[in-house]
Formats: structure tokens, sequence, C-alpha cells
């Protein structure tokens, strides 16, 4: 039988900054299957980081929680849910706005959500104050035609 | 990280080798203000050569450095980025204050 989507995978970490590359890697490593772009590769991995960071920094503020990720394919399109149990966004609005940041001592730039969102398709982002926040991220991998494959068979075939 | 200072040009290079996120900025970061602030270069050149990867904690921490920079009244220019690396600089709309230069050949 066939489910909602074509693959998943679930991904589950202490919110550490060692942690960040890790993250970005193993969703980057499982998109993979669907045969990205580089481009799209590094679109989908500065998302990704952008996310975690959001996490270990704002939602934990540096103390030890859980992050998740669920990574599911479906058709060309990857859906990345990354979620937090810290403690939540009070003014999401204000949260996407460029260079908005509560965290300006620790050098953050507050173009986090811009990154998401540009880079991204979609980024929808839902968040209690006290529970936690969680971010699913949408981005279509655009198919290329492999026309040269095609063209090798017509060769070989007039060949024989 | 690795760092040269040319005294001739006060020219200081500063190179990264790691990918840049939240959490090697901030390693980078100290090594780079004991840089800057030792020498008081005229000009801080960022080598982008070996960075594979950077996110918006790339940001703040260029925009940091250039304050810094500023302070000794130097400047501060990023080479060698490349395609992904700069896509992220040109979003944040740093590029209006930093030079991105592509052409630089530093010798070792």
């Amino acid at each position: 039988m066939k489910g909602l989507y074509d693959n998943e995978m679930k991904l589950e970490f202490l919110s550490k900054s060692s942690n960040e590359a890790f993250a970005r890697i193993t969703v980057a490593a499982f998109v993979s299957q669907l045969d990205p772009t580089i481009e799209e590769i590094s679109d989908i991995k500065t998302a990704v980081s952008e996310a975690v960071t959001n996490c270990i920094i704002h939602a934990y503020e540096d103390t030890d929680g859980i992050v998740k990720i669920v990574t599911r394919l479906i058709g060309n399109t990857v859906e990345i849910e990354i979620s937090d149990s810290g403690k939540g966004i009070e003014n999401i609005e204000l949260a996407r706005r460029p260079l908005y940041t509560t965290k300006a001592n620790l050098e953050r730039s507050g173009m986090g959500f811009t990154i998401m969102e540009s880079f991204m398709d979609e980024v929808e982002i839902s968040s209690v104050v006290g529970i936690g926040t969680k971010i699913i991220m949408k981005k279509k991998i655009k198919k290329i035609e492999n026309t040269t494959d095609i063209k090798e068979e017509c060769c070989s075939k007039t060949i024989v | 990280m690795n760092s040269e200072y040319k005294s001739l040009d006060k020219l200081l290079i500063l190179k990264i080798t790691e990918e840049i996120d939240h959490h090697t900025t901030e390693k980078i970061r100290r090594k780079m203000d004991n840089e800057i602030t030792r020498y008081m270069p005229r000009k801080v050149l960022f080598d982008f050569n070996e960075v594979s990867f950077m996110d918006s904690a790339g940001i703040g921490l260029i925009i940091g450095r250039y304050k810094v920079a500023k302070l000794f009244g130097g400047e501060v220019e990023i080479a060698n980025a490349r395609p992904s690396v700069k896509k992220v600089l040109e979003m944040s709309g740093i590029t209006r204050i930093i030079k991105i230069n592509d052409g630089i050949r530093i010798a070792n």
C-alpha cells in the first residue's frame, strides 16, 4: 500500500551546537536520493542549519533539550520538520522580520528566518510559548531530464 | 583558521579553514579578534577559499570583525567565496559595505 509519502527519516539529538553540522549533513545525505543539484543541496543544508541553531540558542538557550527532525520525500518534494520543546516564540511575525534578533550580544545577524524562507519554497512556523516550536519547510527538487542517456541509447541502437 | 600579516602593506589575511556556523564561529571569532587587535591592520582580508559551508552565523561574524577592524581604522574585504557562500553574503546585504573580491590569488 502506498503511504502519504515515499520515504521518511527521523532524527533526535541533544541541543548541542556541535550537532549543527551533523544535522545538516544527515538531512542532505537523505535528500540526495532525489538527485538534487549542488545548489539545491547547499540551500537545504543552510536552511536546516538556521532552524537547528534557532532551537539551540533561542528555544533551549544553551541548556540541554531535544531537537527533532523528520524529513519526508513526497515525489520530488522534500519536507523537513524541525521541532523543539523549548520556550517558544512570542511574536512570530517579528521573528520572521529580516535583521530582527533578540541575541545581538551573540553577534546574531537576524537573518535566520529570511534565509530559510528564501532558500526553501515554503516555511511554516507554529509556536506556543512555554511548549515549543515547530517549523515545516518544503522544497521541490527540479528534475533534470537526462538527455545524454537517451541519445546514447539511440546511437547504440542505430549501430546495432 | 590561519593568519598571515604582511607588514609592508599592513594587510592581515585571515584564512578560514572550517565550515562557518554558530558552533564554529565562537572559536574563530576569538582568534580573529586577537589577530586584529595585535596588528591593527589597514586591511583585513578574509580568504574564503576553503569555506565549503556558511550560514547566517557567518554574517554576524563578518559584521562583528568589520566593527573591530574599523576601530583601528582598517577596512575589510572578502576573497574567494564559493557560489553557495556568496549567496548568503549577498542576501544579507553586507556586500554593500564589504567588498567581495573574486580574483585574488594569495601566495602562501
